[in-house]
């Protein structure tokens, strides 16, 4: 083994380090600092004030609604899902994992529209829905499914690599203890993955809040009622509000950096906690 | 103690196990013994509940437990790669069998952690109930595992490899230590193994394995001594093989006495000290097959390409169906 682990002249090294940081400036912290430049540029009262509009509250209270639904199911059907495909042979198994990465190879606004054919009024269940007094569409339970569809993969594709790697000898030990399957899956299966779930959860609760394409086609933009804050935010824009369009998204930038600072935490102890393995 | 009667299993279309048939007595300690995909784990596996037999029944104790799931049957599994709860401390591992059960069968908090000192210390771990898996040693994490099984107080003890992943040196004293666990406590147990000294330094009897069937089951001396079938004698032991009247010609490289007029001559090629003969390697003069002859140390090295002849004193011939035809012993 040689001294250096590459052997690029400095120059190279440098250049490259430079154009990697360059990039990040202009096109990650540039932007960040914009946003929260941009809403405090009339300073702090203003800022405070265009939050507290009834109209920007009801925004955030639909978000942490939805998010509060969409994050909580997808926990669930995350870990059904990853258990279903690393603890058992089933036939269908491989299109399983396929459609799984469904949602991130579909463009969002194509996501909202299959919900619009299904559920809007000129769609499949439209004439049944409205028999019913049923409303999806334009209204809350339409975001809740464009939303839940659009960050289903987020925990599952954390937790299956992980439940691969770590096999089943875990579970098979705490069966032939005489453990119940709830017994080991809350003893034995949560806290070999709790960081990986936890890291799901985060990105997952990170899209839930900031999903923009699929909500909008299924929102129908009704102030106070189906704008979230990815919406409204818009609606303000242009309107020429930029204050207020900026201090809103700069709630949304401040969940960005909570959920990394979060899951550079999380990354420090997995890695700690992988290191302690064996 | 153990009966399964016509064991079959496959995956998908793959047989694994082919009708197995085997007894075993209570107290018995036994090895499953075969190369790489023979079956051993599968077989194990069947016997615990972990995996289920397509057709054939499996006894325990009398009681026929063919589709009773493993929580039920009362068995204790080591694992290769011991499958320890790493979140949880030595101690709770060894009573994590004891903490799952439910209502008046579940132990005191007091009476569960008595019982890991008592199983910790029986495995010579005492004092290190505190410590997490990730801070002990291979052979350490093992005998954790092999207490977690036993604090279960099963009927049946069943190891996959279970020195599988350790040093030889930690091997060897796990082994002994393991045999005299068995009997000190009586219990009834099989263990997986492709190491063959393993297998005939520790078990009662062992099962030889090959291609989902059982070849020969005996006791380690009868199974070195007398291989039933080609397969035995060639993965158990050392073995010679050459062409003969009536099939090829089986013998240990230990069952031959050097004579001036030996049936059979070796062109030496290599000479050297295994322990307490001198290993002898060289080609068969007419066939030009590979034997390997042990010679007490006490005479001479015979020298590299010099010619020896030998005869075999005692040898298994067996035909090409595998068959085999008589023993030659003067
Ligand atoms: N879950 C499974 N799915 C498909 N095939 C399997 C499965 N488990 C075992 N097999 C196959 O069955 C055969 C027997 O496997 P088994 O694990 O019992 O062998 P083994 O004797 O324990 O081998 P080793 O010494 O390598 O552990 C192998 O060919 C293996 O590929
Ligand atoms: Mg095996």
């Amino acid at each position: 083994m040689s001294l250096h682990p590459t052997s690029e002249a400095p120059v190279t090294r440098a250049v490259l380090i430079g154009i990697a940081l360059l990039f990040l400036g202009f096109f990650l912290l540039l932007p960040l600092l914009a946003v929260f430049s941009e809403a405090l540029k009339m300073g702090l009262g203003p800022f405070l004030d265009a939050i507290h509009t009834p109209d920007a509250l009801a925004a955030i209270r639909l978000t942490l609604v939805i998010a509060a639904i969409a994050v909580p199911l997808n926990v669930v059907f995350g870990l059904a899902a990853s258990w279903a495909i690393t603890k058992f042979q089933f036939p269908g198994k491989a299109l399983l994992i396929t459609l799984i990465d469904l949602p991130f190879s579909v463009s969002p606004v194509v996501s909202g529209l299959i919900f619009v054919l299904l559920f809007g009024a000129n769609g499949l269940f439209g004439a049944w829905l409205a028999q019913h007094d049923l409303k999806i569409i334009f209204a809350v339970p339409g975001i809740v499914l464009a939303t839940v569809f659009i960050t289903f993969p987020f925990v599952a594709r954390e937790l299956i690599p992980l439940m691969m790697e770590q096999g089943k000898d875990d579970e098979e030990a705490a069966i032939s203890l005489g453990a119940s399957g709830w017994q080991t899956f809350w003893h034995v299966t949560l806290p070999n993955i709790r960081w990986g779930l936890l890291y799901g959860v985060l990105l997952c609760n990170a899209r839930a809040m900031g999903e923009f394409g699929a909500v909008s086609v299924v929102s129908g933009h009704i102030r106070g009622e189906t704008n979230t804050m990815p919406l409204h935010v818009e609606i303000l824009y242009n309107e020429y509000d930029f204050v207020g369009a900026f201090a809103v998204a700069s709630l949304l930038a401040l969940l960005a950096l909570v959920t990394l600072v979060a899951k550079t935490v999380l990354e420090w102890r997995f890695g700690l906690h992988a290191g302690a393995r064996h | 103690m153990i009966h399964l009667r016509g064991i079959t299993k496959r995956f998908g279309n793959y047989p694994a196990l082919h009708g197995i048939d085997l007894d075993v007595a209570p107290g018995e300690f036994i090895a499953l013994l075969g190369p790489s995909g023979s079956g051993k784990t599968t077989l194990l596996r069947i016997i615990a509940g972990l995996e289920f037999q397509d057709s054939g029944s499996v006894l325990l104790g009398g009681e026929d437990v063919s589709s009773t799931p493993v929580a039920d049957r009362h068995v204790g599994f080591v694992f290769q790669h011991y499958a320890l709860f790493r979140h949880m401390t030595v101690a709770d591992n060894v009573a994590f069998g004891l903490s799952v059960r439910r209502g008046k069968a579940r132990p005191s908090k007091a009476a569960r952690h008595a019982r890991a000192e008592e199983l910790l210390r029986l495995v010579q771990l005492e004092g290190l109930g505190s410590r997490y898996p990730g801070q002990l040693s291979g052979g350490q994490r093992q005998r954790v595992a092999l207490a977690r099984a036993l604090a279960i107080e099963p009927r049946l003890l069943l190891l996959d490899e279970p020195f599988g992943a350790l040093d030889a040196k930690v091997r060897k004293d796990l082994r002994r230590w393991l045999r005299d666990l068995h009997k000190q406590m009586g219990l009834t147990s099989i263990f997986v193994t492709h190491d063959q000294e393993e297998a005939l330094e520790l078990a009662d009897r062992v099962v030889v394995m090959n291609q989902g069937r059982i070849e020969q089951i005996g006791a380690p001396d009868a199974v070195y001594m007398n291989p039933e079938t080609p397969f035995v004698s060639h993965f158990v032991g050392e073995t010679n093989r050459i062409p003969g009247a009536g099939g090829e010609i089986h013998f240990r490289p230990h069952e031959i006495t050097l004579a001036p007029d030996g049936a059979e001559a070796v062109l030496v090629d290599n000479v050297f000290r295994k322990g307490a003969v001198w290993r002898v390697e060289g080609l068969l003069q007419g066939g030009g097959q590979f034997v390997e002859l042990d010679l007490t140390a006490q005479q001479a090295a015979p020298g590299l390409g010099e010619t020896i002849r030998f005869n075999a004193r005692r040898s298994r011939i067996f035909n090409a169906d595998g068959d085999q035809k008589k023993g030659v012993q003067p």
